[in-house]
Order: C-alpha cells, then sequence, then structure tokens
C-alpha cells in the first residue's frame, strides 16, 4: 500500500495502481485519451504527461506505476504546459466540426480543450491532412478518420477484448489511419463497445448517430435485461423514448463491456405492441377495463373457482424476465390469499439463442436464478406440470407473469391446455398468448420499473425506473399490490417495501437491501462475490 | 592506425570472400573466444575495451550485454541493426558490403558471450545487394562449420537469419526493429523494459550496430587495451567517418575515433568544393544540431561533441557550402521526419508534419515572422514527450537551425522568398 503525495494531497493506494488510477483515488482527473483501464498500456496519446520529482523528463501517467514516497505533480506549470502543448498536436489536424460531430458533449477534445486548451488555431482548414469520411467499418459503426487522434482503443479492443482483430493502423505519421484489414468487417458480437471506447467522434454508433445531442438526453443506472448475465447499463432517455444503452462499469459482471445484441435491445421496450390499458375479455375481443375493473373481474374469477373447485384450481406461471419482488409477490398471494401452492416459473430461451462464453449467455431470461432462489424454478418442468393440470381440467383460473406461452410450448399444447381457462395475464406487450386471455393487465417494462433480478451467477442487481410506463401500465409491484388488496391482502406502499418482506421470507436474501446492492449488485446469501 | 579494421577490403581485395578473409587471420578470433574464453570472459573483454554503440547513442556495448537477466530460462537473441538509415550515414552499407565476415565473426562472438543461439539481421529493405552479400556469406561460413551445429567442436550451435526491412526509419529504433522482426507495425515500445529483459517474441534480447559488431573481432583478437590505445579513452576503437555534400573528395575514411571535424573536411575530404567557402555541416546526420565554421575545432569522439552540445551520432559529415539555403536545407530534413514519424504518438505525428509545412511556406516566401516563433515552440513542445526519440531528432536540428541561421529565416520572409536562389520546392508527398 504506497503512500505518495498527488498535488499536495497525501493518499495511500493499494499496490500496482498506474498514476491516473492514484490520482483518481484522490479526485484528480489526469487527462487522457489511449489510457483505457480495460485495455492494454498503449502510451501513444500523451496527453497524462506529469512531472514526478527526481524524474527529469515528464512521465506518461498510465504507464507510471505509483510507489512509496512518490511525489507527482499533474498540474505544475511544466505539466500543464505539457497537456496544453499535446492538445494542440492533436486539433492541428482535426476537422474542428463540434457543430456536426455525434460525440459533442462527450468529447474528451471538447473537454479538455476547454480546461487547458482555448488558444487560437494556428492551422487553416485547407492546409489540414485530409483523409476518409464516413467510412462503413461493420453493421454498427462508422468512422471518421479525420475526427480520430490514432489512440488505438478501438484495434486494442478488437485485438485483446474479442481477439478478432479486424481493425489496424494503417500508413504513416499524420497520415496514419484506422481501417479494416482486407477482407474483414467490424461485425463480431461486441462491435459496439468500439464506439464506447473512442474519446474523440472518430467511430459512431450506427444507430444512435443524429438522433439526440447527449445534452439532451437523461442518464438511469439499470442492469440489462437480454440474458441472464445481467451487464450493467446505463439507459440514456428523454421524455419516455430511449435512445440508448450503453455498459456500466461492473468489475464483477461485465468490466466495461457489453454485447450489440444488448445494445439494441432498448428498442424491445419501445414497440407497437405495448398493452396500453387494463382489458377484460368481451366475446371474441376485448374490452378496455379501469384497473378496478381488472382487479374485481381478476377477484371474482378467483373466488367463484375457490369455492367450485378448491384453491389448487388456482395456478400461475412466471416468466424469468420478471423481477424478484414481482415473482415473490405472485406466488405470495397465491400461497396466503387463495391458498393454492401452484405457482411454477418458466424460464424459456429458443433452442438455437446465439451465447458465447464471454458476457452472451444461452438463458435469454433476466432472472432465472431469481426463480429458482425463490423456489418457483427447481426441476425445470413446473410450468410443463401446470399446463398438463390444465388440459386435465384441474387447472381453472391460471395467472401469467411476463411468460409468452405460445413461444415456449407452442400454440397447439396451449391451445388444448388453456381453451377451458380463464386466464388472468401480467404482461407488457400483445404476444401470442394474449389472444388466451380474459383478463389483461398492462405492466411497466423492465425499464420502467424498480426491482431486481438476479443473474446467473447469483447476483442481485437492481433496474432503474427510467421513466414512467406509457398509458395506464402499472409497475408489475403496484399491479400485484391492487390484486392483493382485491383478494383481501396485504398492499404494498414501495418498493423497498416489498424488497423487504421477500428478504424476511426467503433466506437466500437475508440480509440485502437495495442499499447494499447498490449499483453494483450483491450476492445472494452463499454466493461468493 | 596502420590498417583498416573495418574497411579492411580497402587493405584487402575481395575480403568479403570467405577464403580470403580466412587466410588473412578470418575467424580467428571467433575461435579462440569459443575455444579458449568462457562467455562473460568475452564480455568483460568487451567491457574493457569500451567499445561504445556505433549506432549513434554512444552507449558502451559491454555494458549493455551484461543487463541481460542471469536466472532467465528464456532463449537469448541477438539483432544486429543493419537498419542503415540516418541521412549522410553509409558505414555499415561498406561493412556489409564489402568486409561481410568480419560482421558476421563479430555476430559469433557476440552471441557466444550473450549466449544467444538465434541471431537475426535486420537489414533494409533498399539494401537489395547487401541482403545477397550476406546471405552469400552466410552460406559459405555455414558450408565451413562456422555457423550451424557444435562450431569450433565446442558444442556451441547458433543459428543466423537476414530478415529484409521495406523501408520504414523508424525500424532503426531498436525496439521498432525488434516489432517489425516480429511481424507487426514498427511501433516503438515503451521503456522501460528494456529489449535485454523484455526483447524479441518477449524474450532478452540485444540488439547491436553494424559497426559495433564488427568492432568485436579485433577486440577479442588483439586484446583491450590495444582497442583502448585507439583515439581517446573515454570512447575508443576504429571508427569510419562518412562525409558527403560539397566537399572535393566525398567519402568514408577508417580513422581513430576523436579526429578533428576540421581536418575530416579539409584534409580527408578534400575541403570545399569549387574553392567555395563552408556555411554549415551537420556532423552527426541529420538528428542533431548543425555546427557553423566557428565550431568546427571540435575532436569527434562521443564526449568532446557533447561538450560543445553536438553529438557524435553515425559520424555522417554533412558539409554545406555558402550558396546552400538553409531554409531549404531545414525543408528536406524536416520533410524526411514528416514522413518517416511511424504516427505513433501525437506531437511527432502532428508535429513533423506541421513543421514541414511552415518551412514550405517560409521557403516559398508565404511564411510570416511569428512563423519561426511558431516552429521554434514546436520543436520545444516535442523534444522529450514521445515513446522514442525521432520527435527529438526532428526537434534537435530545426532548433539549431533557427539559433544558428535566424537572419536566413527572417529573410525569407521579409524577401517574400529565398534571397539565395530559387529552387522549386517539392511538394509534400501526399
Amino acid at each position: 500500500m504506497p503512500t505518495l503525495v498527488i498535488d499536495g494531497q497525501e493518499v495511500t493506494v493499494e499496490d500496482g495502481l498506474n498514476v491516473i488510477q492514484a490520482a483518481e483515488q484522490a479526485g484528480i482527473e489526469v487527462p487522457h485519451y489511449c489510457y483505457h483501464p480495460g485495455l492494454s498500456i498503449s502510451g501513444n496519446c500523451r496527453m497524462c504527461l506529469v512531472e514526478i520529482e527526481s524524474m527529469p523528463k515528464l512521465q506518461i501517467g498510465c504507464n507510471t506505476r505509483v510507489s512509496d514516497g512518490m511525489v507527482v505533480k499533474t498540474t505544475s506549470e511544466r505539466a500543464k504546459h505539457a497537456q496544453a502543448a499535446v492538445l494542440e498536436f492533436l486539433l492541428i489536424n482535426h476537422p474542428i466540426d463540434c457543430p456536426v460531430c455525434d460525440q459533442a458533449g462527450e468529447c474528451k477534445l471538447q473537454d479538455y480543450y476547454m480546461l487547458y486548451g482555448a488558444y487560437k488555431s494556428e492551422m487553416q482548414l485547407e492546409a489540414k491532412v485530409q483523409k476518409g469520411k464516413v467510412v462503413d467499418l461493420g453493421p454498427e459503426v462508422v468512422l471518421d478518420e479525420e475526427r480520430c487522434i490514432l489512440c488505438a482503443r478501438c484495434t486494442r479492443f478488437c485485438d485483446e477484448i474479442t481477439q478478432t482483430g479486424e481493425l489496424g493502423i494503417f500508413e504513416r505519421g499524420d497520415h496514419s489511419r484506422i481501417s479494416l484489414f482486407p477482407g474483414k468487417k467490424l461485425d463480431n458480437p461486441y462491435s459496439g463497445n468500439v464506439v464506447d471506447v473512442c474519446p474523440v467522434g472518430a467511430l459512431t454508433s450506427k444507430d444512435f448517430r443524429f438522433k439526440s445531442r447527449v445534452w439532451y438526453l437523461e442518464k438511469t443506472p439499470s442492469t440489462c435485461t437480454r440474458c441472464a448475465t445481467g451487464c450493467n447499463i446505463d439507459i440514456y432517455h428523454r421524455q419516455g423514448e430511449i435512445f440508448r444503452f450503453r455498459p456500466r462499469q461492473n468489475p464483477d459482471v461485465n468490466e466495461y463491456w457489453m454485447c450489440d445484441e444488448g445494445r439494441h435491445w432498448y428498442k424491445s421496450f419501445q414497440q407497437d405492441s405495448r398493452i396500453p390499458t387494463p382489458l377484460v375479455r368481451d366475446g371474441l375481443s376485448f374490452a378496455v377495463a379501469s384497473w378496478d375493473g381488472a382487479g374485481t373481474a381478476a377477484a371474482q374469477a378467483v373466488r367463484r373457482t375457490q369455492d367450485e373447485h378448491g384453491p389448487e384450481a388456482v395456478a400461475a406461471i412466471v416468466g424469468a424476465k420478471a423481477t424478484n419482488e414481482e415473482a415473490f409477490l405472485l406466488s405470495r398471494l397465491l400461497r396466503e390469499q387463495i391458498g393454492s401452492t401452484q405457482t411454477a416459473g418458466l424460464a424459456w430461451s429458443p433452442a438455437d439463442a446465439f451465447h458465447d462464453d464471454f458476457l452472451i449467455h444461452a438463458d435469454k431470461n433476466p432472472n432465472t436464478h431469481g426463480l429458482k432462489s425463490l423456489g418457483l424454478l427447481n426441476g425445470g418442468g413446473e410450468a410443463e406440470a401446470v399446463l398438463s393440470a390444465a388440459e386435465q381440467g384441474q387447472v381453472k383460473v391460471l395467472f401469467i407473469l411476463g411468460a409468452d406461452l405460445v413461444s415456449a410450448f407452442g400454440q397447439e399444447r396451449i391451445d388444448s391446455a388453456l381453451g377451458e381457462t380463464t386466464v388472468i395475464l401480467l404482461d407488457t406487450d400483445y404476444n401470442g398468448t394474449t389472444e388466451y386471455a380474459d383478463i389483461v393487465m398492462p405492466i411497466a417494462a423492465a425499464v420502467e420499473t424498480d426491482g431486481t433480478c438476479t443473474n446467473q451467477a447469483g447476483r442481485v442487481q437492481r433496474l432503474s425506473q427510467a421513466f414512467p410506463p406509457p398509458g395506464e401500465a402499472k409497475a408489475g409491484w403496484e399491479a400485484l399490490a391492487l390484486l392483493s388488496t382485491h383478494l383481501d391482502g396485504p398492499d404494498s406502499v414501495s418498493i423497498t417495501d416489498v424488497f423487504g418482506e421477500l428478504t424476511h421470507s426467503v433466506p437466500a436474501f437475508t440480509g440485502l437491501t437495495y442499499g447494499k446492492i447498490g449499483l453494483l449488485g450483491a450476492p445472494l446469501a452463499g454466493v461468493g462475490s | 592506425m596502420a590498417e583498416n579494421v573495418l574497411l579492411r577490403h580497402e587493405d584487402v581485395p575481395d575480403i568479403h570472400k570467405l577464403d580470403v578473409y580466412l587466410a588473412h587471420d578470418g575467424y580467428a578470433a571467433a575461435r579462440k573466444a569459443l575455444t579458449t574464453l568462457k562467455p562473460e570472459e568475452v564480455t568483460a573483454q568487451v567491457k574493457e575495451s569500451n567499445l561504445r554503440g556505433r549506432g549513434g547513442a554512444g552507449f558502451p556495448a559491454g555494458v549493455k550485454w551484461g543487463f541481460l537477466p542471469k536466472d532467465s530460462d528464456k532463449p537469448v537473441y541477438l539483432c544486429c541493426n543493419a537498419d542503415e538509415s540516418e541521412p549522410g550515414t553509409f558505414k555499415d552499407r561498406a561493412i556489409i558490403e564489402k568486409n561481410t565476415h568480419i560482421l558476421l565473426e563479430g555476430i559469433l562472438i557476440t552471441c557466444y558471450a550473450i549466449n544467444a543461439h538465434t541471431a537475426y539481421i535486420y537489414i533494409r529493405g533498399e539494401f537489395a545487394y547487401g541482403a545477397k552479400c550476406l546471405e552469400r556469406a552466410l552460406a559459405e561460413a555455414y558450408d565451413q562449420g562456422l555457423f550451424g551445429k557444435d562450431i569450433f567442436g565446442t558444442g556451441f550451435d547458433l543459428e543466423v537469419y537476414v530478415h529484409r526491412g521495406a523501408g520504414a526509419y523508424i525500424c532503426g529504433e531498436e525496439t521498432g526493429l525488434i516489432e517489425s522482426l516480429e511481424g507487426k507495425r514498427a511501433y516503438p515500445r515503451i521503456k522501460p523494459p528494456f529489449p535485454a529483459v523484455y526483447g524479441l517474441f518477449g524474450c532478452p534480447t540485444i540488439v547491436n550496430n553494424v559497426e559495433t559488431l564488427a568492432c568485436v573481432p579485433s577486440v577479442i583478437k588483439n586484446g583491450p587495451d590495444w582497442f583502448r590505445s585507439i583515439g581517446p579513452e573515454s570512447g575508443p576503437g576504429p571508427k569510419i567517418y562518412g562525409v558527403s555534400g560539397h566537399v572535393a573528395k566525398p567519402g568514408m575514411f577508417e580513422l581513430p575515433m576523436g579526429m578533428p571535424l576540421r581536418e575530416m573536411i579539409y584534409d580527408y575530404a578534400g575541403g570545399i568544393k569549387d574553392g567555395k567557402q563552408l556555411k554549415a555541416v551537420m556532423p552527426a546526420g541529420s538528428s542533431f544540431p548543425v555546427l557553423t565554421p566557428d565550431e568546427i575545432d571540435v575532436h569527434m569522439d562521443f564526449d568532446s561533441m557533447r561538450a560543445i552540445g553536438a553529438f557524435l551520432g553515425t559520424a555522417g559529415i554533412i558539409v554545406m557550402d555558402e550558396d546552400t539555403c538553409m531554409v531549404r536545407a531545414l525543408e528536406i530534413i524536416d520533410r524526411f521526419y514528416h514522413h518517416e514519424s511511424c504516427g505513433q504518438c501525437s506531437p511527432c505525428r502532428e508535429g513533423t508534419g506541421w513543421l514541414h509545412k511552415l518551412l514550405v511556406r517560409l521557403e516559398e516566401g508565404n511564411g510570416k515572422v511569428e512563423d519561426i516563433e511558431l516552429i521554434d515552440r514546436i520543436c520545444t513542445n516535442m523534444t522529450g514527450n514521445t515513446v522514442c526519440v525521432l520527435a527529438d531528432a526532428a526537434a534537435m536540428p530545426t532548433q539549431s537551425y533557427l539559433t544558428k541561421f535566424r537572419d536566413e529565416f527572417v529573410a525569407h520572409v521579409t524577401q517574400g522568398g529565398c534571397p539565395l536562389k530559387k529552387v522549386a520546392v517539392q511538394p509534400e508527398a501526399a
């Protein structure tokens, strides 16, 4: 644990840190471009030059390991002069096209120019080296060679993280440019990350570019629900519309990265198929209902069945996209208000779903592990058993929470199982199963609700509400609380209440709170971090 | 010095042929080293000789070899730096083409000393003939059992490979050379670690210049005392001086270290051509400061040159007469560095091109007086702030030209062009 002085401030840091990392712990930002904590040290940009006592030359912070007694000056005259000079070099051949550049607002050239530069331009536009514009690198990424400062983060990402090696640096000196190797396309499943690591506007996302200035967007930290890995993300949104997902650093889950599939997953939350209001079946079609009306209808169906066929004739299937809180509330409702033990989990993924040994999991559900902890998914055949019971006429009322049974079991099977069953469906979107429903309760999607999911490694991670659900949809926990009150059960005042009750009744969750889970998640009891 | 060592072909015709070389004591030093000395004794003798690196930096060769880790289980490699690309420098080429076996013998002895069983000769792509000479000489030597398995019956094995570069100045930088040899882009590496610890393929590696290695046999053959008796103690030995430019008899001269620069120009190279006056001389290739006529009473050895703020470099002496336009001369130099910057570090990548553009502007008569200050400022900002010293190599001569010939730069502004004579400036390479 070396103790050193950075800009007059004494700090003690763990072994093996470089000057940039140590300064960061002291709340000091050493400007840098090529350094990225998830990639190897390249040392090419020279922006992080700092003064270190007893060393005659300025040193690059990224490649200088701190040691005990070191005295670092990141803002001395010499250091600031060198940093300003490097910035000037970087801008000499840069097109300075911020007004039309998508990176504006999150560009390190802009940021540092305001801090270190602010001098007049010494180079006329026509004298600048001219290079390629709008170079198509692959399905996700476009390159502007003139904006590039050749920090080599993107090439290192493709060499070191995906090990696909599509990108290289070609030509020499100030004609150097990033390009694809012959015959290659930047089409690996993680290619969007090069846009994130690019500190300037050279690599931009085909999906996001020109859609919004970044300073108009709000950022909400959350978790990707595309698969069971649960990459930590930031949701960028404005007025109920999502513009992009970006990975949020979590050393225990996704480090700095996420897959392209997850990156595009935001689109799944804003399709035309969203269910806007509660619905109650009226012959062959649905009639719009109030929440109260839907709740009353559901309660009546449940009570009638209970009276005529006993509590076990009421069952529930919970999809593994439901949060821990939603799954807990529904299973408690069946157990305590109805007296039924028939709550089954369902974690279905397409058999041919793409997966790898990095971040993309074959299980396309975000909360399979959570359902297991709640006792809803042990052998995996629970939903199957409920359907068989329904086929034999033993299930008269079926709750379906966030599960498209038609995708999982096929139309024919569902036809025979649910033809005579009263289905109370809680979901976000219309899907193949909706037409079997008798009562439909529209609930918030993962980006519109608070809650938790437990990833494949048993790590409980939070979803955060970026904005309210559309139309009259309610958060799943609110809809389930409403159902509970209609069945003379307890109300739930807040999501933290629900989680508190969950932690008290499910041993694996003992001791957890939203505070403890924080932004980076926390392992279930008995799971190593 | 009675006999040439490095340019021995001037004394012994056809010394590049193995039978001639063997007839003149060839490979005797190698035999002596391998059969009578321990590797560490060879290193000790080279250390004692104070043979300093002839690639330009002047680092003591024996000390460099001593940096190899003692307890490594990785193979050790020797890289012979034959990427001679410094402007005004053509000494290694002569050894490679005309005195080939002394280099090979130097490689053999060095490999024995550092316990390397593989050596690479990295030769610049333009030296096609030189590469052929090396291949031919190696084939002859392999035939005689001087390379390969069990050399001189000692059990020592050595394979030597000739690797041709593809034409980049930066491949002469030792870590750029290593990267290139590994098949990568020749981006110099951040040091430390130095190649002796982490070099070729991540293994301990020694990179020595051709002329340095060619000195090694004479150290073993004649002893360190003999070597140290040639020229100044602080950096002794035979040295090839190359004189080019506006002199009556340009060429190569093997002489002791520490020759007076004035003698090299006026005696050995026959003085300034056509009876003109000397205006400037770059004594160390193009990467170091220029000297004015009143600075040439200096001895050409590492320490004497440093004492006047100059460098020995490769001792490639470029002479310029009174008619030379110093702005144009500098424009040509900085065009070279612009063309050759590898582009890895921002200050060098952007700075070299910027310098060149400003010099073209000055030479064409479109410059401003402030440009002179700007050039100076760019140089200051480039110096000492990059992975390798190419940026310094561009900045150092540039700043010396500005300081020592400032009037000429100002005149280009005030007179709207070159006051000496109009010569078309080549457009910048696209």
